[in-house]
């Protein structure tokens, strides 16, 4: 599990995130706020790319602000952007092997691990050796994915994996979203605009509006907050 | 548990089972062979063909294909672009100079101990590439490489004097490092520097093969994709500056028994700006693009030369090339001549394959 107190960011005169208090149990949890909420900035303070002003992460009994970012990683904090960054040069393997070995364990194991990470995301039909700049939208965000279960991840950070992908291949994206935790062990927080996607793979969602936290809890109670739908629709009139 | 065992138990892990692939495809296999043939045919027919002088033009074809390798790794692989390499050269040269003259240090150890202190400078020069990139980074390098270069001037390279600098005025002007027993003469040299290229060579391509090359490769896409697979970026861009030094220092210790002795003279600051576009012209992807390189900085100024052609006409030729690449060829001339080459293989054996299956359609 992973707890946040007063979280804050600020940039000049804006605050991002202000004093966000949440608590994500294990599982895979929403996290989902109108554009410009500071959703991805949250992700950004999680994994060391932006500095919080204040504010304390605890992940796994772990303080994630000790570590540099690029520990992070190594501890099993996990990210895919929301403009999929697969590495073109590189093949699927070599995609997942360059996260693999910095990770530092388990070398003996390396090449079972990384083809059961694209096994796993469903990429198995797929010759390993195959570069990454030939494959589709769709396939690049699942190699993206396998980066970010492949070893032992704790803390998997989604930003919107389903974005620019049409419905039929959503499915098989929240198939793969929602086992994560039971097959890696993993906390997954997934940001997403897709409410279906966040409805079929997340038990607890977490809604950001302006940077402050304006609800949070179990996803349909969520999705019905009054408070949610202002923040989604400007007015209650308007419905 | 494994990542593969829990996939497994999904029912999705048969990849797993499957009989893992060969290795080597059989495109990779003819291009090493092709490879082999090439290296075999420069190291025992090209010395019987030619003069000591295009020999010796040959050997700095090497020590340049190498150097132009580390800028093309550095350009092509991590993105990262560097000015100062030829400073770099230079530098190398002076380490083993100084060294030589002043220990009985074997040959090998003398390169490797002269790649080493070049590849330190190199590390102090690839630090701006932290925070820097692109066109300041370019800047900052040729800066650097000019200091370099104007410190050289004034130390001049060591002739076997005494002191630290280890250079004598009462003495010649300048003093070859004593070649290696077994590469006395220009054949043996070409061919002992042949070799020291092959594994320069070989060095790069096992890093690019493995974990650095995945590393270059997150970072020159994408730095935070890189941080957030746990890429140290500090850490994988000075390697880069190193191992790209480290084998220009090496060519260095070369250079300096090659011919006569080194002056400032032959590394002028400006030679970094045309190595890198006889890089772009290359190829910065490819490994044979670092040959092509070479081959246009030290082969065609002498061919020049010898036709009694300007000097200048070479930054004319390096002019129509980057445009050429940057236009038609953008992966460089050595992937692109052979496949223009097919081309006009194709197109000359048109009429005839035509031809013959007209007339097995007429029977």
């Amino acid at each position: 599990m992973i707890k946040i107190e007063d979280l804050t960011v600020q940039f000049g005169g804006v605050k991002p995130l202000d004093e966000v208090n949440i608590e994500f149990p294990v599982g895979t949890c929403g996290l989902i706020g109108p554009n410009g909420a500071g959703k991805t900035t949250f992700f950004n303070v999680l994994s060391g790319f932006v500095n919080p002003r204040s504010g304390k992460v605890v992940a796994f009994d772990q303080d994630l602000f000790a570590m540099p970012h690029y520990r992070r990683a190594r501890w099993g904090l996990r990210r895919t952007f929301q403009t999929e960054q697969a590495i073109e040069e590189l093949s699927l393997y070599d995609n997942v092997a360059m996260v693999h070995e910095h990770w530092g364990e388990n070398r003996g194991s390396r090449r079972e691990d990384v083809l059961g990470a694209l096994g796993f995301v469903g990429l198995d039909h797929l010759d390993p050796r195959t570069k990454v700049g030939v494959l589709d939208a769709r396939d690049r965000r699942l190699v993206e994915i396998a980066r970010a279960v492949v070893g032992k991840p704790r803390l998997v950070l989604l930003d919107e994996p389903a974005a620019g992908l049409p419905d039929e291949e959503t499915e098989h994206l929240a198939g793969v979203i929602r086992s994560i935790p039971e097959h890696m062990g993993a906390l997954v927080i997934l940001v997403d605009h897709d409410m279906s996607l966040v409805q079929n793979t997340c038990s607890i969602t977490a809604v950001l509006d302006f940077g402050k936290l304006i609800a949070a809890g179990p996803t349909a109670e969520v999705l019905r907050n009054e408070h949610v739908i202002k923040a989604y629709l400007g007015t209650e009139e308007e419905l | 548990m494994s990542v593969a065992e829990q996939a497994g138990s999904t029912g999705s892990g048969a990849v797993a089972a499957r009989p893992p692939a060969s290795r080597f495809q059989r495109g990779t296999v003819l291009h090493a062979a092709g490879i082999a043939i090439f290296v075999l045919l420069l190291f025992f027919v090209l010395p019987g063909l030619t003069s000591n002088y295009w020999l010796q033009i040959c050997t700095q074809v090497v020590v340049y294909s190498v150097v132009a390798l580390g800028l093309a790794l550095l350009v092509g692989r991590v993105g990262m672009v560097s000015l100062g390499q030829i400073a770099l050269l230079a530098l190398g040269g002076w380490v083993a100079l100084r060294i030589g003259f002043a220990t009985g240090l074997p040959f090998p150890i003398l390169m490797l101990v002269a790649g080493l202190i070049t590849g330190l400078f190199g590390v102090i020069i690839g630090l701006p590439a932290l925070r820097l990139g692109g066109l300041y980074l370019a800047l900052i390098t040729l800066m650097a490489a000019a200091a370099i270069s104007i410190v050289l001037q004034q130390t001049n390279f060591p002739n076997g004097g005494s002191g630290f600098l280890g250079y004598s005025i009462t003495g010649s002007g300048t003093a070859a490092l004593r070649r290696p027993d077994i590469a006395g003469d220009t054949e043996a040299f070409f061919r002992y520097t042949l070799v020291v290229g092959g594994l320069m060579f070989l060095l790069a391509w096992l890093h690019v093969r493995g974990k650095p090359g995945r590393a270059w490769a997150a970072i020159r896409q994408s730095q935070p994709a890189a941080l957030a697979g746990g890429v140290n970026i500090t850490l994988y861009k000075l390697w880069a500056f190193a191992l790209a030094a480290f084998m220009t220092g090496v060519m260095g210790c070369i250079l300096a028994a090659s011919g006569g002795g080194l002056t400032i003279l032959q590394f002028p600051t400006q030679e970094s700006i045309s190595l890198l576009a006889a890089v772009f012209i290359g190829g910065v992807y490819g490994f044979s693009g670092a040959i092509v390189a070479g081959v246009f900085t030290k082969l065609v100024p002498a061919l020049l030369d010898n036709w009694n052609l300007p000097p200048d006409l070479l930054l004319i030729l390096f002019g129509v090339g980057v445009l050429q690449v940057l236009l038609t060829a953008p992966q460089g001339l050595a992937v692109q001549f052979p496949k223009d080459m097919a081309r006009l293989g194709r197109l000359i054996a048109r009429p005839f394959t035509r031809k013959s299956s007209a007339g097995e359609a007429a029977r």
